[in-house]
């Protein structure tokens, strides 16, 4: 790396960092009902109704997503005159942006009209982001609570997100998007400023063009750049900070926010270091720096997006951002599933720590027992079987094979990184992977389904559970959660979870591949 | 209980979607083209051009289909490094062009549209432009060094040069 690069690196990390605070603080108060002004959340929901809602939500967003689709050819803004989007196709993309996973089976510019992109896609990043934060929401009350099985209102809390705060950053950062050079407009390229701001902001990372943001008209200087890369991990950065605000302990947050620079500083180096003077499927304005910066960002946080062609990285270069994605997208993560997904792996850690000394663990002054721990394993296995089952079916079929670009481990690698990010609800991917068949689309979609849903019921369950226990008061028993030590135990959990459910399948794609690499 | 909810979330489906996928990107198309004109209707130096002749300076090579830098169809080759394919096609360029051209002149883009090359590419070629359109190779040097285009604020990016516009400049537009 030169100078340059590692200025670009810090300068990055750095202001992330420092922005933080503020965003952190709005959101806890938006949550809480106090800001922008004070007003009534509306009545408290047990957590079975709040997990009611958010289905039931999610389940008419695929329904209208899935309409538009298929109905695309009748519908206004479409001056290409797409027609409709075939069944298994658009069931795929409909499971795909309720989920916050952004996968793409298709080239947007040559099969979605600026109606479609508008109406459902554009929506749904906003609601599939706003339904992640109000689940962590209802975690953080479940934490907070004493002896009640109350979680907050699931309406009032998406309601309020969207609007107070993913609308108004998605409403700045469009327009000073379309000052560095994104489109905007309806007769030609489309409306992708207003596309472009909200998959950055929400963890959604779906391309307005196929090249997504590769693509000139998405990201066309240095700078444009810089902001995505901010806003890429901003919220879910700033959302640790937020927990911390809810649960009535700040350090907690700064623990999270800890453990995650922590995985992904050393990782992105590794990438950046990778990619030296591999050009292929780069853009000459971003250079190598800012394409290892943008995928180890956006692998970790669970935003598709990509600015360089990932199929195209070296080995090693491609390994990160799979096993980022393989950790679980906790590292960052998702809005708000990043930080539930991590607080899940937080009492897994509490209670390893509780089995080495024998003592019942606790968390937060809570105390984890049979039926909590049931649902954090629950949660934490559930993506990895998803990702492992989706990429046995998808190499033992011929449909799944048809697809393959590549062949011998890079092949099996394109498959790996397609299961692994929609069985994460990432969204990126081998891109050379053609995925757009039947086989491929309806377990990918069944894989997003489960992993989204099978980890936030199974979190508003431990929510409510955790919201009925007494506090216990601090003893000279007590782990601290908040403690350089316990940021090391989680990240190594976090680690060693992800490794043990991944080396074997990574050793048959991108391990191979490297070693060739290296020795040709 | 779910379906206690469908209610709540049908209305809120629907106002949700006329608030974000309506009257927000509307709005943003209408400020974007009353304060960026120029900007929201897609400036056209962004994207790249397939010039292949001897007299003009080359883009990078372009994977989109059917032919190079074809807008509506973004696209990179995605093909790995360990890629015979890929081998091949870059021993080929390497041939056309000189067994010492610059990295992204043998390597296509990932949107397949880019319309920079680097300074290194751009004067790698000064020589070959200046023959033939019988100019001094120090004029179409000096004019890379014009249209170069510096780390925007500084730091941020690569210094590279836009094809289409330094060829406009080559044929004495503005």
């Amino acid at each position: 790396m030169t100078g340059n690069d590692w200025l670009q690196f810090g300068v990055y990390f750095g202001v992330l960092l420092a922005l933080v605070k503020p965003p952190g603080d709005y959101m806890a108060a938006v949550l809480a009902g106090r800001a922008p002004r004070p007003s009534d959340p509306g009545p408290e929901m047990a957590w079975q109704v709040y997990a009611a809602a958010l289905l039931a939500f999610n389940c008419l967003g695929v329904a209208a997503v899935y309409g538009v689709l298929r109905l695309q050819g009748w519908l206004p803004w479409n001056p290409l005159h797409l027609p409709g989007v075939e069944p298994h196709t658009a069931w795929n993309i409909a499971v795909s942006f309720a989920t916050n996973t952004n996968w793409q089976n298709y080239g947007g510019e040559t099969t979605l009209s600026h109606g479609t992109q508008m109406v459902a896609l554009t929506v749904q990043n906003f609601v599939s982001a706003a339904s992640g934060i109000a689940v962590m929401a209802a975690l953080a009350r479940g934490i907070a609570a004493r002896s009640v099985n109350a979680l907050g209102n699931f309406w009032s809390d998406v309601y309020r997100v969207t609007l107070y705060v993913l609308l108004p950053l998605s409403v700045v950062l469009a327009i000073v998007l379309i000052g560095q050079g994104v489109v905007q407009n309806l007769d030609t390229t489309g409306p992708v400023a207003s596309q472009v701001a909200i998959k950055q902001l929400g963890t959604n990372g779906g391309g307005f063009f196929n090249a997504n943001s590769a693509h000139p008209f998405e990201n066309p200087t240095p700078l444009s750049n810089f902001l995505e890369m901010l806003a890429i991990l901003l919220i879910p950065a700033a959302l640790c900070r937020t927990f911390g605000q809810m649960i009535g302990d700040k350090r907690q947050g700064w623990a999270l926010l800890a453990v995650m620079v922590l995985i992904l500083v050393p990782l992105t180096l590794v990438v950046v270091s990778a990619e030296a003077n591999n050009m292929e499927g780069k853009e000459v304005r971003f250079g190598i720096v800012n394409s290892g910066i943008w995928a180890a960002a956006t692998t970790a946080a669970s935003n598709g997006s990509v600015n360089a062609m990932l199929d195209s990285f070296t080995p090693l270069g491609g390994l990160v951002p799979l096993f980022l994605m393989q950790l679980g997208e906790v590292i960052f993560g998702g809005v708000g599933s990043g930080v539930y997904g991590l607080v899940l792996f937080a009492v897994l850690a509490v209670f390893l720590a509780g089995l080495m000394v024998g003592r019942t663990p606790e968390y937060l002054g809570k105390k984890i027992e049979a039926q909590e721990m049931k649902m954090v394993s629950i949660a934490i296995l559930i993506p990895p079987a998803c990702v492992l089952i989706g990429t046995a079916i998808g190499v033992v079929f011929p449909m799944g094979l048809s697809g393959l670009l590549a062949r011998g481990p890079h092949g099996f690698s394109e498959i790996l990184y397609a299961f692994t990010s929609m069985g994460n609800n990432n969204g990126s991917a081998f891109a050379g992977y053609g995925a757009n068949n039947p086989l491929v689309n309806v377990v990918g979609g069944l894989a997003m389904l489960f992993s989204r849903y099978w980890v936030a019921v199974p979190v508003l369950e431990l929510a409510g559970s955790l919201a009925q226990k007494k506090v216990l008061p601090v003893g000279p028993g007590t782990l601290p959660t908040h403690t350089p030590l316990f940021v090391g135990l989680l990240a190594a959990t976090v680690v060693i979870v992800g490794a043990l459910a991944f080396i074997p399948a990574l050793a048959l794609g991108p391990i191979v591949e490297h070693l060739r690499f290296i020795a040709r | 209980m779910f379906f206690a909810q469908l209610r709540p979330a049908l209305l809120h489906l629907v106002l949700l979607t006329v608030i974000t996928g309506l009257v927000y990107p509307l709005t943003i198309t209408l400020a974007g083209g009353v304060v960026f004109p120029r900007e929201a209707n897609g400036d056209p130096d962004l994207i790249g051009k397939a010039f292949d002749q001897p007299r003009y300076f080359w883009p990078r090579p372009s994977a989109t289909s059917p032919g190079p830098y074809n807008l509506a169809s973004s696209s990179g080759s995605n093909l790995g490094p360990l890629s015979p394919e890929l081998q091949k096609a870059v021993a080929e360029r390497r041939a056309r062009l000189g067994g010492d051209a610059p990295v992204d002149l043998l390597t296509a883009s990932g949107s397949g549209l880019d319309p920079h090359i680097s300074p290194a590419g751009a004067y790698f070629q000064a020589g070959r432009v200046a023959a033939a359109r019988g100019l001094a190779e120090a004029d179409v040097r000096r004019l890379i060094g014009e249209v170069m285009e510096g780390r925007q604020w500084g730091f941020l990016g690569e210094p590279r040069v836009n094809v289409v516009h330094l060829n406009r400049r080559l044929d004495g537009q503005r």
